[in-house]
């Protein structure tokens, strides 16, 4: 019985043969055993028929071409047959392929591996507890962290000497100088628009010299420094993150400690300290900017002057609209820093970590910058201001 | 997938190569030939261009002049679907291996397999196998990610991804620099092995003497922005003083002493 592979051949196409005698299997192979014909090859040879055979013979002998992939399905071939309790002879092995087949033979002796493929069910429910063992973790991490900065923050007021100044200097330059023009022109734009949209809604009940209180409430006390507080987790706390992840990458870290120097004071404190500082500074210039685009647009929108706005303003204001804006301002600082800093000690020894935690940070800082603010929501509806 | 073999037997053709890298003229008319299944070692000080000339040779940096062929195309006009034809018959084993973080060590292997062939998943599975014993990395290997490798390893299963399509030929980036000496001389067999049942023509940029001279056939030397081409003995009656240096200091007296 002769099965052959592609009756009408091409020249150069890999081919094999098997033909029955009596109880041996006599498969032949020939032509350019290589990666191109090998999903050919592959699915014919899986199909092999070995019913009634005891003994197997495998022909190199037309082989005249013959790569890793070639080498491994006849290898296969072979190891199928005798997992099939045949006796497999391989005869008629070119000369010039034996150093291949010989490596492959000689290398490839484990059964190759299937890996897991992730569908499962059960794959599923062990992502889902190990993220949640994770954050947990994370948390708890935080919380150490959190402490170790409190300790040495505490030990540098008592110590005024320890504090870095040209580094705290430098920080204070660096997240609140040079955020003024990013933050200025988005805190004017949110301005103007609350005022176009508070306008619009407001005119329905005759009620649009309002639109100042709107505007004076809704900025002092939460736009201005959430505004603040995201332009900086997004520009300076990713920039701590990425300035100690990449240190860390380089082994910096570890040259530091070794050298006697404590990180927390030498690389956390500064950017602590200096964003505590210049948060409420940028708050309060947020809320110029928010409250001057309200101005120019109730001008030209409701034709309410300069002077009846600031009217209005003054008229608008508590005791404590102005300073619940800006007391919430150290604490929001404060968390951006630390998980900036927190999370770029976090970094590993390679390149992708630094990304990954960079985004990660930047996304803790805002969601828990937002659950402070609501907290403070809370706390002064409780103390009534 | 390999197209029929070229009339010539030379693997790698460099003729008058001028480069320039941040204004800096870094090859002044170098001229390089490697015949097939050859294993030519790239050697120069610090700096001195070797990488740079791989990477000009493989295309990822821009010859100001000359011309550069690599298995009988020409490099410096090839675009498209002629280039990456050509790209299918080479395999580079960059410095650190330059294994893609986010895939496992399978899936880096497969990679190449997936975009240029149709083979199905499960004989996929067999030949990143098969790769990874020929590399010598043990089966378990396969499901894990390359941060999860030592330095070595990583090395090892780069060197997987590059033969996964079976080239004929193979740049190698510094392959045993930060390995321990004995990985590094396992590297040096594995290389030799593979070169000869392969028969790969292998184009290898290192500073590792022993590597030097247990796998190359013969050395270029890079010094003075020019190549001075031949196997040891002959680069050890060099007169340039680098060369001198290099071979006949005390590492290089050491090393090719045995």
């Amino acid at each position: 019985m002769v099965l052959s592979l592609t009756p009408p051949r091409p020249a150069d196409a890999a081919w094999f043969d098997t033909r029955r005698d009596g109880d041996l299997l006599r498969v032949a192979a020939g032509g350019r055993w290589v990666l191109g014909e090998a999903r050919r090859l592959d699915h014919a040879l899986r199909g092999l028929a070995v019913e009634g055979c005891r003994r197997a013979e495998i022909d190199y002998g037309a082989v005249d071409r013959l790569d890793t992939i070639g080498a491994w399905l006849l290898l296969r071939t072979r190891r199928e047959l005798e997992a099939r309790h045949l006796a497999v002879a391989v005869v008629n092995v070119p000369e010039a392929l034996l150093p291949l087949v010989r490596t492959i033979d000689h290398d490839c002796t484990a059964p190759p591996v299937t890996l897991p493929y992730h569908q499962t069910l059960l794959w599923f429910l062990d992502r889902v507890g190990r993220s949640v063992v994770e954050m947990g973790r994370w948390g708890y991490e935080l919380l150490g962290f959190f402490g170790g900065v409190s300790y040495e923050t505490m030990a540098t007021i008592v110590q005024p000497r320890r504090l870095r100044w040209a580094a705290l200097i430098n920080q204070i330059e660096e997240t609140g100088l040079n955020a003024l023009p990013i933050l200025g022109l988005l805190s004017f734009l949110i301005g103007v628009v609350f005022a176009f949209q508070g306008a619009d809604q407001l005119r329905r009940f005759g009620a649009e010299v309002f639109t100042v209180n709107l505007l004076a409430i809704s900025i002092l006390r939460e736009i201005g420094g959430l505004m603040a507080a995201i332009i900086v987790a997004g520009r300076s706390g990713s920039a701590f993150t990425a300035q100690i992840g990449t240190m860390k990458v380089n082994e910096e870290i570890d040259a530091l400690e070794t050298l006697g120097l404590n990180t927390v004071e030498v690389l956390v404190l500064p950017r602590v300290i200096g964003l505590i500082l210049a948060l409420p500074l940028l708050t309060f210039y947020a809320n110029v900017m928010g409250l001057t685009g309200g101005a120019i647009m109730s001008y030209f929108d409701l034709g309410i002057t300069l002077p009846a706005f600031l009217r209005q303003l003054r008229g608008a204001l508590g005791d404590w609209t102005f300073w619940v804006g800006i007391i919430k301002a150290p604490v929001f600082a404060f968390i951006i820093a630390l998980v900036g800093c927190f999370e770029g000690l976090r970094v590993e020894r390679n390149a992708g970590s630094v990304g990954r935690m960079t985004t990660q940070s930047v996304v803790a800082s805002i969601f828990l910058v937002i659950i402070a603010d609501a907290m403070f929501s809370v706390l002064f509806d409780l103390l009534d201001i | 997938m390999k197209p029929p073999a070229d009339s010539s037997d030379i693997a790698i053709k460099v003729e008058g190569l001028l480069t320039r890298v941040g204004g800096h003229v870094l090859h002044d008319h170098v001229s390089l030939t490697v015949r097939r299944g050859e294993v030519l070692g790239v050697v120069g000080g610090s700096g001195a261009g070797k990488s740079v000339l791989l990477r000009t040779i493989i295309g990822l940096n821009r010859a100001v002049r000359g011309r550069i062929e690599v298995l009988g195309q020409d490099m410096t006009r090839l675009s498209g679907q002629a280039l990456r034809r050509v790209q299918t018959r080479w395999g580079v084993l960059f410095q650190d291996g330059a294994l893609f973080s986010g895939q496992t060590v399978a899936e880096n292997i497969q990679l190449p397999l997936r975009e240029h062939t149709d083979l199905p998943q499960a004989l996929m599975d067999e030949v990143a196998s098969v790769k990874l014993s020929l590399v010598g990395l043990p089966p378990d290997t396969a499901g894990k990610y390359p941060a999860e490798l030592s330095g070595g390893m990583r090395k090892r299963a780069g060197l997987a991804r590059a033969l996964a399509l079976d080239p004929e030929l193979l740049f190698l980036d510094e392959p045993t620099a930060g390995l321990d000496p004995i990985s590094a001389n396992q590297f040096d067999e594995l290389i030799r092995d593979l070169q000869k049942s392969l028969n790969l023509t292998v184009f290898m940029v290192t500073h590792d003497l022993d590597t030097l001279r247990a796998t190359t056939d013969r050395i270029a030397v890079l010094v003075d922005r020019t190549l001075h081409i031949g196997t040891i003995a002959e680069l050890r009656t060099d007169p340039h003083p680098w060369i001198h240096e290099y071979f006949s200091g005390a590492r290089g007296r050491a090393a090719l002493a045995s």
